[in-house]
């Protein structure tokens, strides 16, 4: 208890976390961009649009993280982990969806028809499918969660199924889309994180705090949401 | 198994597979090659489901505590998994005989697509024993197993009807590469079934 008190109590990275968001806002807005053909300024989108899926990804791996170690040590305390940042997981998965539908109706939609009708075509993209899929397979977790009524039961079943889907998420997101046809950028090599050919160095010095910073904020929030569990948990149990 | 105690189950999912496809039969003629892959790999998917379910859901709790008492969870485990691949691999030939009878055979390489059903079925026999044993657990485990397993499967199904037009175009030729994938998914599926299942079994 007392390692993971340290670590959520202490204020340094909430502090960094948000000087690094309020870096990425203002950066990220002002300064220069490359203009490349069809995304012109909506580039900027990226970061904020990648960052929801970095984020993502790094919640659910702690989640599964906090899954694992429930099963070594059946300490109840990391089932409530691994349920909130999975919770926190989709809510950036959502906001993804969102930030990444508003770049799609500038750059990938049909100019002459309205926005929506070229949504089954967009749909179709693999690293949509992906998306898709993990953010299923959560809903599915916190609803197999909730209909096991015994605590230690669910705690053990959830987390089972929890390694289970993460293990087979990793071919949905990293290996299908580099064999299917997309459109969406970074099939290639390993996306955002080629040093070489893919964004500029200029805007890598936004990116990669945006990153850290997003991934923050949402501990932060998890660790705000695991707090109020654990009070409640303490309060059943006196 | 369970099937061979309760015969009227197995010949209840072979009945289940006949009234499908007699339903699909009537629905509509001949499709065309697409559509044929997608509707058989559907119902390959929905006969999965009520094949490989039963083997948790329907043991009753004094025979879990018996087989508790006599195996560990890793042999019981292998030998669920074992079962279901051959009831699935079975089942699977059964369908594709009355998919190729009834709605006509669009197939270019019947070989490799007898091949690529076969290792479908055990993909899906495999996923979805692991996923009984999970939702034999929950209440209401009937629904729910399709709610954790569909997201699960999709990337399998994805690669397999890739796989299988491919099968039924005469220019398109099968990756190899893509076919170890499927293979290497497998055998990752037994080794996580093999790791989890003790904690599942354990009441």
């Amino acid at each position: 208890m007392t390692e993971a008190k340290n670590y959520m109590y202490k204020p340094w990275w909430k502090i960094t976390g948000v000087l690094l968001l309020i870096y990425t806002f203002t950066a990220g807005l002002l300064l220069k961009v490359p203009a490349l053909p069809a995304l012109q300024e909506t580039i900027r989108n990226l970061y904020f649009h990648v960052c929801m899926w970095f984020a993502m990804m790094i919640l659910f791996t702690i989640s599964v993280v906090n899954a694992i170690k429930y099963l070594r040590t059946l300490n109840i305390k990391y089932d409530i982990y691994a349920r909130q940042f999975s919770i926190m997981g989709i809510v950036f998965g959502i906001l993804g969806y969102i930030t990444g539908a508003i770049w799609a109706s500038y750059t990938w939609a049909d100019p002459n028809k309205p926005a929506y009708s070229s949504f089954s075509s967009i749909a179709r993209d693999p690293k949509l499918i992906g998306a898709a899929i993990a953010l299923l397979v959560y809903f599915a977790y916190l609803i197999l969660r909730d209909s096991i009524q015994d605590m230690d039961k669910r705690a053990r079943v959830s987390a089972v199924y929890n390694i289970f889907a993460y293990t087979m998420l990793f071919p949905a997101i990293w290996i299908l889309p580099r064999i299917l046809p997309s459109l969406h950028p970074g099939n290639e090599g390993n996306p955002a994180l080629d040093v070489k050919n893919d964004i500029s160095g200029n805007m890598r010095m936004v990116f990669y705090p945006a990153v850290i910073g997003w991934t923050l904020l949402g501990v932060w929030i998890t660790t705000l949401k695991i707090r109020i569990a654990l009070l409640k948990e303490k309060k059943m149990m006196s | 198994m369970l099937e061979v105690r309760q015969q009227y189950s197995f010949y209840g999912i072979l009945l289940y597979i006949g009234a499908t496809i007699f339903v699909l039969f009537n629905a509509m003629d001949t499709p065309e090659s697409k559509v044929w892959n997608g509707l058989f790999w559907v119902i390959q998917l929905f006969v999965c489901i009520n094949a490989v379910a039963k083997s948790f859901l329907q043991e009753s709790r004094g025979r879990m505590l018996y087989f508790y008492s006599i195996t560990s969870p890793a042999n019981f485990v292998l030998a669920k998994l074992l079962f279901n691949s051959l009831l699935m691999l079975a089942m699977s030939l059964l369908s594709l005989l009355l998919f190729t009878l009834f709605l006509g055979n669009p197939m270019q390489k019947a070989g490799q697509f007898v091949g690529l059903v076969l290792l479908g079925g055990w993909s899906l026999s495999l996923v979805f024993t692991f996923l009984a044993a999970i939702a034999a657990k929950a209440q209401q485990n009937a629904a729910i197993m399709a709610v954790l397993g569909f997201p699960i499967i999709i990337p399998q199904i994805v690669l397999l009807m890739k796989l299988s037009n491919a099968a039924f175009a005469p220019l398109l030729t099968i990756s190899p590469t893509t076919v170890l994938l499927l293979i290497a998914l497998d055998i990752m599926v037994i080794l996580l079934a093999v790791i989890l299942f003790p904690f599942l079994w354990k009441d």
